[in-house]
């Protein structure tokens, strides 16, 4: 039998204990839904595709941030034990359910939105996919908001106002976008101690991320950008 | 707009940064090579005083440390104590003035 | 998609976050041990008295502690410029043990001129 010990409550709460029974090839998702299932209906969680494709289900698991679903017990269980809780640097709803607000806010404010200029009328932009620029969006454009790297973050933790990784990432491959046309007020939006400066390349982020995106690089790439920009006298 | 300051002070670490790569690398050498076999004061000044060089390179040295500690330290102050706004900038501004102070102080000893 | 590095099948031994953190802290140590540097050098010839003091071990044990975070300092430093400045590349992932090899290095010449 696994010992698993569950956050319960929201800010202030407590680790409730549970036993669950052991088995191969168990995923913590696995372990979680058993607890909710079976032992203590009241728990509070979220999972939905349950096969590593939509993030939902990330929660600290002894320590760590993690996709539930794609997390083996083997892996990760220390002495017959797992410690679960929601995701770390995010307000708590309730037990495992982190407030994502937080984290999408500050999407929008790091103007991760694509802002293009032509109509159906134009022909289509044509971009080659071997081009620098767009063989550096893909390296980061498979992000799909689980909030991982933004758990995994110290800057996060130490500076409230930090967009963080996820946010500055998918702001840096909208730079690297030819065809949007808000490239100066984005690298406005991201500049700053509570932007892209404020990262100290811990690189937790590039560590935890399940899809092996680097916010670092992207990160990186804005501080260069901004740089370059600065110099031009456009920002 | 604060983004902008803030892209200059990144600017001015990286640049010093750079400028202390070099000055701390020759510093090591100098002393691991000055620090065999003992010194007295009077060793040191035989060696350095009068020379111009040194004297250059070290000006450079301070200079480049007091654009970088405070800038290295504002984002500690920051993340780690809370001090946000004017203040922690303006005793940052007071620390810098301090190593020029100090830091020319002892290069003209040792130098001039 | 990307196929997953071998090298996170486990967590990393030496992390990014590890280096960061002893670049920080060896920063706010060097940042109180300058003015104390240069208050000695300014002493000009009364610098005798303050170099006999100076070789007593504790102060020594000191001095090499002071290269150390030079070293370590440098070492987290160059690492932070090669992942700002230089196309990213998965080598950079590794920069953290080369800082770990500098520190060492100079540590080590230190100790054995002293």
């Amino acid at each position: 039998m696994l010992r698993v010990r569950v956050w319960r409550g929201g800010a202030d709460g407590a680790l409730q204990a549970f036993e669950v029974p052991r088995y191969p090839s168990q995923t913590v998702l696995d372990v979680v839904t058993h607890i909710q299932r079976k032992l203590d209906p009241t728990l509070a969680y979220r999972y939905a595709c349950r096969v590593g494709m939509c993030g939902s289900c990330a929660m600290t698991v002894n320590g760590v941030p993690r996709w539930t679903c794609r997390t083996h017990v083997d892996k990760v269980v220390q002495k017959n034990q797992l410690t679960i809780g929601p995701l770390r640097n995010l307000p708590v709803i309730r037990d495992l359910v982190a407030d994502m607000r937080t984290f999408f806010d500050k999407w929008e404010r790091a103007k991760g939105h694509f802002d293009g200029a032509s109509t159906k009328a134009d022909d289509f932009a044509r971009v080659p996919p071997d081009s620098p620029e767009r063989k550096t969006i893909d390296a980061g454009i498979e992000c799909i908001g689980c909030g991982v790297c933004y758990a995994a973050c110290d800057v996060v933790s130490w500076n409230p106002d930090y967009l963080g990784p996820a946010a500055l990432n998918r702001a840096w491959t909208l730079v690297q976008d030819v065809r949007d046309e808000k490239t100066i007020e984005r690298l406005q939006a991201v500049a700053g101690d509570a932007g892209c400066h404020a990262c100290h390349t811990h690189m937790s982020c590039t560590e935890r991320c399940p899809k092996h995106i680097s916010p670092t690089a992207g990160i990186a790439g804005l501080k260069r950008a901004v740089a370059k920009a600065t110099f031009e006298g456009k920002l | 707009m604060s983004y902008r300051s803030d892209t200059k002070l990144w600017l001015a670490q990286r640049a010093s940064a750079g400028v202390l790569a070099v000055c701390v690398t020759v510093h090591l050498v100098t002393i691991v090579y000055a620090v065999r076999g003992g010194l007295t004061a009077a060793e040191i000044f035989a060696r350095t005083r009068g020379s111009v060089g040194w004297l250059a390179f070290y000006t450079v040295f301070v200079l480049a440390v007091a654009v970088h500690a405070p800038i290295g330290l504002r984002p500690v102050l920051t993340e780690w104590l809370g001090w946000r706004g004017r203040s922690r900038d303006v005793v940052l501004f007071i620390f810098a003035t301090a190593l020029v102070w100090m830091g020319m102080r002892a290069v003209l000893t040792v130098f001039a | 998609m990307t196929k997953p590095p071998a090298r996170f099948a486990r967590d990393p031994l030496i992390r990014g976050s590890y280096v960061a953190l002893i670049h920080r802290l060896s920063g706010v140590g060097l940042a109180i041990f300058l003015p104390w540097h240069f208050w000695a050098l300014g002493k000009g010839l009364e610098m005798d008295a303050f170099l006999r003091w100076t070789e007593q071990p504790l102060v020594k044990f000191a001095e090499w502690g002071i290269v150390v975070l030079l070293a370590a300092h440098l070492g987290g430093g160059l690492r932070v410029l090669a992942i700002e400045f230089l196309d990213w590349h998965e080598w950079q992932k590794s920069l953290a043990a080369l800082a770990g090899a500098l520190v060492l290095a100079a540590g080590l010449a230190f100790a054995l001129a002293l």
